[in-house]
């Protein structure tokens, strides 16, 4: 079973379509004994970084994760904003303080030669060695809209990248059981579908 | 590599694809669901859906019907007409729409813009604009359905807009649309000077060099396009496959 955390950051339709087009065991749930229970967790989002803490928090599911994430070791993937808060910090707002699973912090996009936020479909190019990076296509593509991208990241976690203006977006990261997207994978299409289908048939 | 992005748009009286000439003349061409797994299965980057009718006609969208084409793509999925409130907004973003578009409603309810963008965030708004060449210089916006000129300017209007919240412009031309003879790539080059959000061409492309001169003129992020892929004049691979050669960054098909 895996968890689909809502917690009031945006729409999850398309993540919900998504995985009943794979057949996978889903519930959407914000409640701490099912997410304690699952398999694994989604964690998705759109919105504002602050606005997103504040509402893990409120919803008490900042301790949920990390029991879930850190110690159970349940198999997690966050999804654009549910990928940011994985890391230490963003600046987006005041300076605040994300759940720090992995190495890095969230800084606005500043490159006037290019529009911003950056929506789009971009290439996305792979850099690391993963199970997840053998199944995706030399070129492929993904759907991204964001202002905010994560720097300063252990290079060692990421595995695919996409360059915008002078930037270099992390794409696609992950540090053993935990995996993060910046771009949609649910409106990615076959690209992004081939992501979400390893999530949901992997064991671990 | 940020490509440009190739929408095909489906205009829906009824529950059924139509599209008109110069608004007017509407024809109808075929099954909405249908032709929205076409595209995708074609390599659309992205599908807007518009109830061209809802308007005048005072009709809600239909809700059913985004429902079944969400289910069936896994691309971003547009959908605009009648849309007069948060409320509309947000029925439509949960029957699976990933973006409304705001037309109409935007030009006598600017608010409509923020409220949506501070409710459901920017990237859910997409300003769309119906405009028309005046008759000494500059463009006019158009609203119920390209019926009624508004009295305002449409550069005005691309920057108020952006500044409500707007998170991506749709851009039609009234004289172009339906000719087939080209985008509109004065008044498109116009706008883009002003644009910060991406910035959609729509209205007259009738061929391959169409897709082409817009992007080449770097007058718009995407191109949207109805009659010539309802009526298999082209279909998105064609279209792609002559961008790439053209040395045009497009997602490859699948």
């Amino acid at each position: 079973m895996i968890a689909v955390i809502d917690y009031g950051m945006g729409n999850l339709r398309s993540v919900e379509n998504a995985l009943k087009k794979l057949n996978a065991d889903y519930m959407i749930t914000a409640d701490k004994e099912q997410i304690l229970a699952a398999d694994k967790i989604i964690l998705p989002g759109v919105g504002a970084f602050g606005d997103c803490m504040r509402n893990l928090r409120e919803n008490g599911l900042i301790e949920v994760l990390n029991t879930a994430v850190l110690d159970q070791k349940k198999l997690f993937l966050g999804i654009c904003l549910g990928m940011q808060v994985l890391f230490e910090s963003s600046e987006e707002g005041a300076l605040t303080q994300g759940l720090g699973y992995l190495k890095g912090k969230v800084v606005k996009m500043q490159d006037t030669s290019v529009k911003i936020p950056h929506i789009g479909w971009n290439r996305l190019e792979l850099c690391g060695q993963d199970v997840i990076t053998s199944l995706i296509d030399d070129e492929a593509y993904v759907y991204y809209v964001h202002s905010y991208y994560a720097s300063e990241i252990d290079e060692k976690d990421l595995l695919a990248y996409s360059n915008y203006g002078t930037m270099r977006l992390c794409g696609l990261i992950r540090h053993e059981n935990i995996i993060g997207v910046q771009f949609h994978p649910e409106k990615s299409g076959e690209t992004g579908l081939k992501i979400l289908k390893y999530f949901v048939e992997e064991q671990i | 590599m940020h490509t440009k992005r190739i929408i095909p748009c489906l205009d829906v009286k009824d529950g059924r694809v139509v599209k008109g000439i110069n608004f007017l003349g509407l024809k109808e061409v075929g099954d909405p669901v249908e032709l929205a797994r076409q595209y995708y299965e074609q390599g659309a980057d992205e599908l807007v859906f518009l109830d061209i009718t809802a308007t005048n006609e005072k009709r809600e969208t239909m809700r059913e019907l985004v429902e079944a084409v969400a289910k069936e793509i896994f691309i971003p999925f547009t959908v605009g007409g009648g849309i007069r409130s948060l409320d509309d907004i947000r029925k439509l973003l949960l029957a699976g729409a990933d973006k409304v578009s705001l037309n109409s409603a935007a030009v006598y309810d600017p608010q409509l813009i923020r409220a949506g963008a501070d409710k459901f965030g920017s990237q859910c708004i997409v300003l769309a604009i119906d405009a028309k060449k005046r008759s000494n210089s500059g463009w006019n916006v158009y609203t119920q359905g390209g019926q009624k000129d508004s009295g305002l300017d449409l550069i005005e209007w691309v920057k108020e807009g952006q500044r409500l919240g707007a998170g991506e412009i749709l851009l039609t031309s009234m004289d172009a649309d339906g000719t087939q003879q080209g985008y509109d790539l004065e008044m498109l080059q116009a706008v883009q000077k002003v644009a910060r959000v991406p910035l959609i061409a729509s209205g007259g492309c009738g061929s391959l060099d169409d897709f082409k001169a817009v992007f080449l003129a770097d007058a718009a992020d995407a191109a949207l396009a109805a009659s010539l892929f309802h009526y298999g004049k082209l279909t998105v691979k064609e279209v792609k496959n002559a961008l790439a050669e053209a040395g045009i960054a497009v997602r490859k098909s699948l």
